[in-house]
């Protein structure tokens, strides 16, 4: 597993990323300037949580268009499994990697605090170890977390089986309790809640554990 | 060069005083340029120089084997073992967030992160201490949206978790809130920065963002009251911005993995003017600096502007010579100016140069400590009377004055305040806000960091002296409950205009019992800040010492909350109970009065119950452990049920004399203990062998709230009660129904 995170300005959530896949993974996981447009050969990019460039234009419009990013885009199309999640998701939905958008949260407030999730699909290398419907509690942290998607972009997320995780107690009023998705080759995945935030019982809980072990089983 | 005499009334405007204004004519034998004059103005504001606190503020302890720096650099620092210190300190940031919540509050979290990440260490945790005005007051409501969503918009983004804080609310904070920031952060105790400028020829260099117009003489504006006008001073509020910070942050840390850097200054009050003048100051040395070379985000700036702009998110640094290009390339990585603007001279002066000419030509130490030291005349309050409770005066039934108090402003859940900040960023946080103390892993080991902020200004105000050691005594018990041995604090004093005997009896009162308790519980002051001046219209707050308590627990896995994990385990008081309702919450909310003598804080049984405390803690036999506090007795088990999840029997003894001074007094040096039922003997044997009151006075169990003699509350109606305030007063429901402290 040939694994690395990227650092966009503004990154927050990607000493956090790094920490909980090295710990999974048991081996190191490589950091990545977003400036850098050679990269080594990679099984996972992990796009972190955070304010890339302060997000003072859409959330992740800048970084989308971040030199990496090209690279980025390759990867995806070859195959190689890349986990955005928080900031990360955003920046996938403005690189046009996923489908919809996220907007400020219905109740125009940050909110963190743990949510439940639903474990909707478990046809993904994020997922596949969980059960289908295992209920998760990750926690989320975020001013723009509401995805939104209009119903013909909604209808062929279900139809094709990629919403991998839905809200239990929607925190942010996404469509359809949407909390992730997954691009249309399935090696893809946004995210709002933070696993990384969840692999150590002393912080409340090891529920995000198992995503980042479903990618180890599957792409070692 | 001949300079003219300046008129009274430039005077006036640079807040200085005739006599101080022949002070600088002595010490520069002659009358001060426009940008001397400005510069005087700053340096000698009570922000900076300290000028009424100082002869004071050396009544604290400052010391202790653990104390790696005490008062005087940007942040106190402290030994946590394993080659790693904490660096931690609070400021206020009170005048800019009534004018402006949003960026008032926003800039002092920046403020504070920066006077941490100078000194070398990471950020890791951000607590708030925030006053606002009585709830049904006209802008108290947009002040305290404003200020929240300022400490999230700034601490969300910088990526540094906020982690505890508290909140209150009382009218004499109607015209004047107060918005005191807490920042924490980890170096390596071989890598700790100072802001000592050094080596003649040095490059002085400045980083981050652009200087502009914004902020000018806020300094100024922080030691000067507020009248009605406040709104015009809406151009002094500086703007922050976190992503700039951020960046700052990281450049900053990661050009510190080298010895680039000789001295390194964040630029904060009276920005430039003040980071080079303390640079050259504790160095000894004198600075060169030309302005033309300082980036500018606004064309034809004045050297006075320049010198004085607040602007945000910008550090002064020395390096050492030859190492430009080394640190340009860092901050150009990330983006950011980066400019040599000066060199260290051994002059002992500040000379400026703009435009080819020089604008300020002055010596450092005078300006810089040499600013006139008041010794203003002071009166303490007349000693409170004891006040006498009488049950038969309260037409509340038991239960329904519990629930009064859980869902009154200054006891109901923060929840909305907390679940906008970003709390578990970083990936340490062990137990966020809503517990005694917040607890922070230290990266990478078993250890964490307990943090709390404190303070009861109705206590201080009714008795200064006892109010300073409550806040200190309390911040001391926070950390024990939560199996932190306590280490140090940080304060900020918050007063009023301190040329009014009675403010400034106040804040000497606060002093000497804050310091009486520093040193019975070894707990000395590290750093701190002075905020006076805090009047609207002649109406001041309340005395507000807040004091930021910082605590080391060696291995988490022995730390306790004040969740309860189990049903039947047993519930046993520490302490003392004389049911003491004077300046009680349940005085102000249920019998409508704040009168009477605060809760006498006996030290040595502080540190005794404390020290028992901990000793239970480590010998493994607590599976909960809370504070008691604001509400007393009920209030605290309320607190633990909620937190757990479950619920408990409380009984009453047969012979209190009041049985609302059982329930709701706010006896000090008091915890409220979760024990299992084979550790109870031996428990209640040590401590009766080492002199500390333990008795059992209740038991866990059930999903409801039991108080003997009144009917079962539910646990669901607790938490409605309690959660429900808050929000549904932000939504624009009601102030609050109760009594005179509105």
């Amino acid at each position: 597993m040939r694994a690395a995170v990227v650092t966009f300005p503004g990154s927050n959530c990607d000493r956090d990323l790094r920490v909980a896949m090295e710990r999974v993974f048991d081996r190191p996981v490589a950091s990545l300037w977003h400036a850098e447009t050679e990269l080594p050969p990679l099984d996972l990019v992990g796009l972190p949580g955070g304010f890339s460039y302060g997000d003072y234009l859409r959330c992740g419009a800048i970084a989308a268009r971040s030199p990496i990013m090209g690279e980025i885009r390759r990867l995806a199309r070859r195959g190689v499994a890349v986990l955005g999640i928080c900031n990360g998701f955003q920046i996938l939905t403005e690189a046009g990697l996923l489908p919809g958008a996220l907007v400020r949260n219905m109740r125009l407030s940050f909110v963190c605090r743990p949510v439940r999730i639903a474990v909707a699909t478990t046809a993904s290398p994020f997922t596949n170890a969980y059960a289908q419907g295992q209920e998760l509690t990750l926690p989320v942290a975020h001013h723009d977390g509401n995805y939104v998607i209009d119903p013909e972009g909604l209808a062929r997320l279900e139809a094709e089986d990629r919403i991998a995780f839905r809200y239990l107690d929607n925190p942010n009023g996404s469509t359809a309790d949407i909390a992730g998705v997954l691009g249309p080759q399935r090696n893809v995945l946004g995210m709002m809640p933070h696993p990384e935030r969840a692999c150590d019982p002393l912080l409340g809980g090891e529920d995000g554990v198992l995503l980042f072990r479903s990618l180890l089983a599957m792409l070692t | 060069m001949a300079t003219a005499e300046i008129t009274p009334q430039e005077l006036a405007e640079h807040g200085l005083t005739p006599e101080e204004y022949a002070r600088i004519r002595e010490i520069l034998g002659r009358p001060p340029r426009p940008v001397e004059l400005g510069i005087f103005s700053v340096m000698w504001s009570e922000h900076c120089s300290y000028k009424s606190s100082r002869i004071h503020l050396r009544k604290f302890p400052t010391e202790a084997p653990w104390v790696v720096c005490g008062p005087g650099e940007n942040a106190g620092v402290v030994d946590i073992g394993d080659g790693q210190v904490a660096v931690f300190k609070m400021e206020s940031h009170n005048h800019p967030s009534f004018i402006e919540p949003y960026q008032g509050a926003a800039t002092g979290v920046g403020g504070i992160l920066r006077d941490v990440f100078t000194m070398g260490a990471r950020p890791v945790a951000i607590l708030d201490a925030l006053r606002f005005g009585a709830p049904d007051h006209p802008r108290t409501r947009h002040l305290l949206a404003g200020v929240v969503a300022g400490i999230g918009g700034y601490g969300n983004c910088v990526g540094v978790p906020t982690v505890g804080g508290e909140t209150s609310f009382h009218r004499a904070y109607n015209g004047n809130i107060l918005v005191n920031a807490m920042c924490v952060g980890i170096a390596p105790r071989d890598r700790v920065f100072y802001a000592r400028a050094a080596g003649v020829g040095n490059p002085v260099v400045y980083v981050g963002a652009k200087t502009g117009r914004d902020g000018i003489h806020g300094a100024t504006m922080a030691s000067a009251e507020f009248s009605e006008d406040a709104e015009a001073k809406r151009p002094t509020v500086q703007v922050g911005d976190p992503f700039m910070e951020k960046l700052l942050i990281e450049a900053c840390l990661e050009l510190m993995a080298s010895d680039c850097i000789v001295a390194i200054q964040d630029m904060g009050a009276a920005g430039l003017t003040s980071s080079s003048f303390e640079m050259a100051a504790r160095g000894g040395t004198g600075i060169e600096l030309d302005l033309d070379a300082v980036p500018l985000r606004e064309a034809n700036m004045s050297a006075y502007e320049i010198m004085l702009s607040e602007s945000q998110e910008r550090m002064l640094m020395v390096l050492a010579r030859g190492r430009e290009a080394e640190a340009r390339a860092v901050f150009a990585k990330w983006e950011l100016d980066f400019a040599i603007i000066g060199r260290v001279t051994d002059s002992g002066r500040m000379v400026v140069r703009h435009r080819g000419e020089v604008v300020a030509d002055v010596p450092v130490a005078p300006v810089s400590g040499g600013s006139p030291v008041y010794d203003r005349p002071w009166r303490l309050p007349d000693p409170p009377v004891p006040f006498i409770s009488d049950d038969q005066t309260v037409h509340l039934s038991p239960r329904e004055v519990l629930l009064r108090l859980l869902s009154c402003p200054d006891l109901a859940s923060r929840r909305w305040i907390w679940e906008q900040y970003d709390h578990s960023v970083m990936a340490d946080t062990v137990a966020g806000p809503g517990g005694d103390a917040a607890v922070v892993r230290v990266h990478g080991t078993k250890k964490g960091l307990a943090l709390t902020v404190d303070c009861t200004p109705r206590y201080c105000r009714a008795d200064p002296r006892m109010g300073g050691r409550q806040a200190v005594a309390e911040a001391y018990r926070n950390l024990v409950a939560v199996g932190a041995r306590p280490l140090a604090i940080t304060d900020c004093l918050n007063f009023g205009n301190p040329e009014r005997p009675d403010i400034m009896g106040q804040f000497v009162g606060c002093i000497e019992g804050m310091a009486e308790a520093c040193r019975a519980l070894s707990f000395p002051v590290v750093s701190g800040n002075v905020s006076l001046y805090n009047e609207t219209d002649g109406q001041a707050v309340l005395p507000t010492p807040e004091v930021g308590g910082l605590g080391l627990i060696e291995d988490l896995a022995k730390r306790t909350g004040l969740a309860f994990d189990a049903d039947g385990l047993h519930l046993v008081l520490i302490g003392e109970v004389t049911g003491w309702l004077g300046q009680s919450v349940f005085q102000r909310e249920i019998l409508g009065r704040e009168e009477g003598a605060p809760p006498p804080v006996d030290l040595l049984l502080e540190k005794r119950h404390a020290d028992f405390v901990a000793a239970q803690i480590e010998a493994g036999r607590l599976r909960a452990c809370h504070d008691l506090a604001d509400g007393g007795l009920a209030v605290a088990m309320a607190e633990m049920c909620l937190a757990s999840g479950r619920g408990g029997r409380l009984s009453v003894p047969a012979e209190v004399p009041s049985l609302f001074g059982w329930l709701y007094g706010e006896d000090q040096a008091r915890y409220l203990l979760a024990v299992a039922p084979e550790h109870l003997r031996p428990l209640l044997e040590e401590a009766a062998a080492a002199g500390v009151i333990a008795r059992e006075v209740g038991v866990t169990g059930g999903d409801a709230l039991i108080i003997d003699g009144m009917p079962p509350i539910s646990l669901e109606e607790l938490r409605r009660c309690h959660e429900g305030w808050l929000p549904a007063w932000m939504d624009g429901g009601e102030g609050s129904e109760s009594g005179s402290w509105r």
